[in-house]
C-alpha cells in the first residue's frame, strides 16, 4: 500500500480528461474570436460616418458607395416599438403570475409562455404574416416586423421578470403589509424597486436578442433601400436584413457593405449586452449583502 | 383616503378615541386601487392568451387552405412547387425533403456542439477558480449574443472555405458510407450548416449545463474524494450523474434551437430541390431556410404552403421542447420520491 | 393608543388543515404578553391572526372573534389593510426594505400609505428612531441604506418603522431569534420602554426572555403532529413560571419536553 500517487493509468486518465475539457474551451473560443476578428477587420473598410448617415437610395449594387442609415433607422424604430409594447405588457403579465395568479388562467398563461419560449423566429414571422398581412389585409411595414419581434421578446421578458419578482423575499412583502400598505402599493413601491435591476437586465437582453433577428423581419418589412421614417406604412429598411441581402450578392462592393453593416449590428448588440450585464453586476453586491 | 378620516396615527395622544371613529378607520375602503391594479394585470394575461389564440387560428386556417390544394401528399412528397411553376399551375409540394434536411443538419449540430459545450461547462465549473470560471462563462455567453445573420455571413464567407479540406478528409476516411460520399465538390453543404448550428447552440447548452454542474452537492463531491478518487473519477462519480438529466434536457433544448434556425442556414446552404442524402457536398435544405429562400418568389398558394411548412416546424420544436421538459420532470420526481 | 385585545373561539386553517383550535384569551392594554410553546404549536399563527396577516397566505381561513376594544377585526366591512395599520408587526428576521435609506425605511409606513408633508415626516422619523433607541447611532447617516446596519440595528430599525405609523398594538414574532445576545438585550430593554405606550404581544422560543420581558404569559401546545395547536393556559408571568396550574405547562417550563 502506497501513499504516494494513484496508479499511472488513473493518473494519465485524469490528465487526459482535464486536457480534453480545456481543449473544448479553446475550440469554443475559436469561432468567437474568428467571428469578431473578421467582422471588425472586414467591416472596418466601409464603416465610417458616410456609411452610418446615408441610405442605399439610387446606389447601384456594384457601386462602392451607399450606407446603412435607412436600415439602422428602421431597425431602431421596429425594435423600439416592439420594446415599448412588450415592456409594460410583460411587466403586468409577470406581476399577475407572481402576485395574483392562481388556478386555470395562470396555468394557461404559463403554458403559453413556455410554448412561445421555444418558438423558432421564422415561425413568429409566419404568425404575423398570416394574421396581420394575409388575414387582416395590411401591407408590409416596419410595424408588422415590430409585431413579430414583440412575440419573440414577450416570453423572454415575462420569464425573466417573473424570476426577478420571485426572488424578492416574501418577508419584504409581509413587512409592507404589516404597515397597512395595500397590495398594489406594496407591489409598485416595494417589490418592483427591489427587483428593478434584474428586470432591466432581462429587458435589455430581450431587446438585444430581437435586435439581431433577421428571419421574421425578412417576411414582413419589405426591405426598402430608401429612408422611410414611418414604421406604419410602406416598406422599411432593417439592419440584419441589410446584412443578409448584401451577402446574397457576389459583387465585392455589396459584400463590403454587408460586413460593415454586420459590424454596426454587432456593436449595437454587444453594447446592449454589456450595459445589461453591467447593471446586473453593479447592483448585485447590494442585493447579496 | 378622505380628509374626514385622517390616518390613525394622527389621533391625539392620551385621549380615548370614540368607538365610532375607530370603526370608520378600520372599515375605510382602500380596495379600489387594489382592484384596479389586479384587474389590469389580469387583463394583460388574458390579452396575450387571446392574441395567441387568434394567431394560431389564422395560421392553421392558411395552412389548411394550402394543404387542401396540394395535389401530392404533403407529408411524404419531396417536391416543393406550391405555385405550380413547372406543372402548369398545379400545386405540388411536400415537406419530406426539407424535414429530412432539418433533422440532418440539427443532428450534426448537436453531435458536434453538445460534447464541446459539456466539456466547456465541466472545465469552467470543476477545473478553474470560481472567478476565472465566471469570466470564461461570460465570454462563451458572448457567442449567444452574436446575431444569426452574422453567423451566416461568417459561415458563408469564412468558415465554408475551411470546410472543404475537412470534408475531403472525412470522405477519404469514411467515404465507404454512402452518406459521406461526394461528387468531388465540397462545402455549402449540410455538414457546413451543421457546424454553424453546433457553434450557435454551444453557448445555450454550455450555460445550462454550467448552472447544473455548479449545483452538485458538496457532500457527493467529498464522498467521492474520500474514496480516493482522482478529480476525473470524482467527476464521473459525482458531477456527471448529478447533472445527467438536466444536461440531457439542455442538449435537447439545443436541438430544438437548431431545428428552427433560419437565416444562418439559408446563407450557408446551396439549396437544391429534392432529397439530398450526401451531407458533405453542396446541397440540402431545411424547413426554416426554405421559407426564407422561397418567400420572395412565392404567390398566394406559395405563401400559404410556406405557412403550412412553418406549422410543421413549430410542431417539431414543440415536441422536442416538451421532451426536454419531460426529462427534467421525471428526474425531479425521482429525486423527490 | 394602547388597546385591549379580546380573542374568543378563534380557529385558523391552512387549506383544510386546522392550525389552531378554539383559542380564547385577553391581552390587556400597556402590557407585554408572551406566547410560548413548542415548535409548531401555533403561537405564531395566533399572533398573525391578530393583525390579519394570516390571510396573506393563499388558502387560509379564520373562524372566531378578535375584538380590538369594541371592534371585531373579522367583522363585516373591516378592511384588513386598515387593521394592519392599527396593529404593527415586527418579524423574526430583520427585514428593512433594501432599496430604501434608513430615513425612508422609517417613513415607509407613512409614504407608502400616501401621507405627504416633509416637516412632520422628519419629526415622526426622529421620534420613532428615538423610540427604538436607534437615533444616536444613525442620526448622522439617515440617507445610508438600511441594509448597511448590523442585525440588531436592523431589527430596531424595523421596530422604528412599525411604531412610526403610531399603531395601537405591536406584535413581535420571535424578534430576537436571529440576533446575538447583546442585540437581544437592547431589544428587550426597548420592549420594556415601549410597553408604556403600546400593547405588546411577543412570540418567543426563549423562556428566559418571556420571564424577563412579559407581564403575562400564554402557553400553547399540540397533542401531536397534524393536530391543531391549543391554548393551555394564560396567566401572570411569575405565576406561570413558579406555579402553573396545568401539568403540561410545568413539564414544558422545567424542560421535560419541547
Amino acid at each position: 500500500m502506497s501513499l504516494s500517487h494513484p496508479s499511472p493509468i488513473r493518473k494519465a486518465k485524469n490528465t487526459a480528461a482535464m486536457a480534453a475539457m480545456g481543449l473544448a474551451l479553446v475550440v469554443a473560443l475559436i469561432p468567437l474570436v474568428s467571428i469578431l476578428w473578421t467582422v471588425i477587420l472586414k467591416g472596418a473598410k466601409d464603416f465610417n460616418a458616410y456609411f452610418l448617415t446615408h441610405s442605399m437610395r439610387n446606389v447601384a449594387e456594384q457601386q462602392d458607395s451607399g450606407g446603412a442609415y435607412h436600415a439602422i433607422l428602421g431597425t431602431l424604430e421596429q425594435v423600439g416599438i416592439a420594446a415599448a409594447i412588450t415592456i409594460p405588457l410583460s411587466l403586468l403579465v409577470a406581476i399577475y403570475l407572481v402576485e395574483y395568479g392562481r388556478g386555470r388562467l395562470a396555468q394557461a398563461v404559463t403554458f403559453f409562455v413556455d410554448v412561445m419560449m421555444g418558438l423558432p423566429s421564422i415561425v413568429a414571422g409566419l404568425f404575423i404574416l398570416s394574421f396581420w398581412i394575409l388575414g387582416l389585409g395590411y401591407q408590409v411595414s416596419g410595424f408588422a416586423a415590430s409585431l413579430a419581434l414583440l412575440i419573440l421578446m414577450m416570453p423572454v421578458a415575462i420569464r425573466s421578470t417573473e424570476e426577478m419578482l420571485r426572488l424578492v423575499s416574501p418577508a419584504l412583502r409581509e413587512a409592507s403589509y404589516a404597515l397597512g400598505v395595500p397590495k398594489w402599493r406594496t407591489i409598485v413601491k416595494v417589490v418592483l424597486p427591489t427587483a428593478l435591476p434584474g428586470i432591466v437586465t432581462g429587458m435589455m437582453l430581450g431587446i438585444a436578442r430581437i435586435m439581431g433577428e433577421t428571419a421574421p423581419v425578412l417576411l414582413l418589412v419589405g426591405a426598402a433601400n430608401s429612408i422611410n421614417g414611418n414604421p406604419f406604412s410602406d416598406p422599411q429598411g432593417s439592419l440584419p436584413l441589410f446584412v443578409f441581402n448584401e451577402s446574397q450578392n457576389s459583387l465585392q462592393a455589396a459584400i463590403d457593405r454587408g460586413w460593415a453593416a454586420a459590424l454596426t449590428l454587432i456593436i449595437i448588440v454587444m453594447l446592449l449586452n454589456l450595459f445589461a450585464r453591467l447593471i446586473a453586476w453593479w447592483k448585485a453586491p447590494a442585493a447579496a449583502r | 383616503m378622505s380628509s374626514d378620516t385622517p390616518p390613525v396615527l394622527a389621533e391625539p395622544e392620551g385621549q380615548a378615541p370614540e368607538p365610532v371613529r375607530a370603526r370608520s378607520a378600520l372599515t375605510e375602503k382602500a380596495g379600489l386601487g387594489d382592484r384596479a391594479f389586479a384587474g389590469s394585470a389580469r387583463a394583460a394575461a388574458v390579452f396575450i392568451l387571446v392574441i395567441m389564440a387568434a394567431i394560431a387560428g389564422f395560421l392553421i386556417y392558411q395552412a389548411v387552405n394550402a394543404i387542401s390544394q396540394d395535389k401530392v401528399n404533403f407529408l411524404t412528397s419531396f417536391a416543393w412547387d406550391p405555385d405550380g411553376n413547372n406543372t402548369n399551375g398545379v400545386p405540388t409540394f411536400g415537406i419530406a425533403a426539407i424535414a429530412w434536411g432539418t433533422l440532418v443538419t440539427s443532428v450534426v449540430g448537436v453531435l458536434l456542439g453538445a460534447p464541446v459545450a459539456i466539456g466547456v461547462a465541466l472545465f469552467i465549473t470543476q477545473y478553474v477558480p470560481r472567478k476565472l470560471g465566471s469570466f470564461f462563462g461570460y465570454i462563451v455567453d458572448l457567442l449567444a449574443a452574436v446575431p444569426s445573420v452574422v453567423y451566416g455571413l461568417w459561415g458563408l464567407l469564412v468558415l465554408d472555405r475551411h470546410m472543404s479540406g475537412v470534408s475531403k478528409l472525412i470522405e477519404d476516411v469514411l467515404g465507404w458510407i454512402p452518406m459521406f460520399k461526394t461528387n468531388g465538390t465540397y462545402g455549402s453543404s449540410m455538414f457546413t450548416a451543421g457546424v454553424v448550428l453546433a457553434i450557435m447552440i454551444l453557448p445555450i447548452v454550455a450555460a445550462i449545463s454550467r448552472e447544473i454542474y455548479k449545483q452538485t452537492p458538496r457532500e457527493q463531491i467529498e464522498a467521492a474524494y474520500a474514496l480516493g478518487a482522482t478529480k476525473w473519477e470524482m467527476i464521473r462519480l459525482a458531477v456527471l450523474p448529478y447533472g445527467r438529466s438536466g444536461v440531457t434536457s439542455a442538449v435537447i433544448l439545443g436541438f430544438g434551437r437548431a431545428l428552427g434556425e433560419t437565416i444562418a442556414v439559408a446563407m450557408v446552404l446551396t439549396t437544391v430541390p429534392g432529397l439530398v442524402t450526401r451531407i458533405l457536398q453542396p446541397g440540402g435544405n431545411t424547413i426554416a431556410a426554405n421559407i426564407a429562400v422561397q418567400f420572395g418568389e412565392a404567390f398566394t398558394t406559395g405563401r400559404q404552403a410556406l405557412i403550412a411548412s412553418g406549422l410543421v416546424l413549430f410542431l417539431m420544436t414543440l415536441i422536442v421542447n416538451y421532451v426536454a421538459r419531460l426529462v427534467i420532470r421525471r428526474s425531479t420526481n425521482k429525486a423527490g420520491a | 393608543m394602547a388597546k385591549r385585545i379580546d380573542v374568543s373561539g378563534l380557529s385558523a386553517y391552512y387549506g383544510s388543515v386546522r392550525a389552531i383550535e378554539d383559542i380564547s384569551l385577553t391581552v390587556e392594554p400597556r402590557t407585554v404578553t408572551a406566547f410560548i410553546g413548542p415548535s409548531g404549536c401555533g403561537k405564531s399563527t395566533v399572533l398573525r391572526t391578530l393583525n390579519r396577516m394570516h390571510e396573506v397566505i393563499p388558502g387560509t381561513r379564520v373562524e372566531g372573534k378578535v375584538m380590538l376594544d369594541d371592534v371585531d377585526l373579522y367583522g363585516a366591512g373591516i378592511d384588513p389593510v386598515a387593521v394592519r395599520r392599527t396593529i404593527g408587526m415586527v418579524f423574526q428576521r430583520p427585514n428593512p426594505f433594501p432599496t430604501m435609506s434608513i430615513y425612508e425605511n422609517v417613513a415607509a409606513g407613512l409614504r407608502l400609505n400616501g401621507v405627504r408633508g416633509k416637516s412632520d415626516t422628519d419629526g415622526i422619523v426622529e421620534q420613532s428612531l428615538r423610540g427604538a433607541n436607534l437615533w444616536n447611532e444613525v442620526k448622522d447617516r439617515l440617507n445610508k441604506p438600511g441594509m448597511g446596519l448590523s442585525g440588531g440595528q436592523q431589527q430596531r430599525l424595523c421596530i422604528a418603522r412599525a411604531i412610526a405609523v403610531s399603531p395601537d398594538v405591536l406584535l413581535m414574532d420571535e424578534p430576537c431569534s436571529a440576533l446575538d445576545p447583546i442585540s437581544t438585550l437592547a431589544i428587550e430593554d426597548l420592549i420594556a420602554q415601549l410597553k408604556n405606550e403600546y400593547t405588546i404581544v411577543i412570540v418567543t422560543h426563549n423562556m428566559q426572555q418571556a420571564a424577563r420581558v412579559s407581564d403575562r404569559t400564554a402557553f400553547f401546545n399540540i397533542e401531536g403532529t397534524g393536530k391543531p395547536g391549543k391554548l393551555i393556559e394564560i396567566d401572570d408571568t411569575p405565576r406561570i413560571f413558579a406555579n402553573p396550574s396545568q401539568r403540561a405547562t410545568e413539564d414544558y417550563i422545567t424542560g421535560r419536553f419541547g
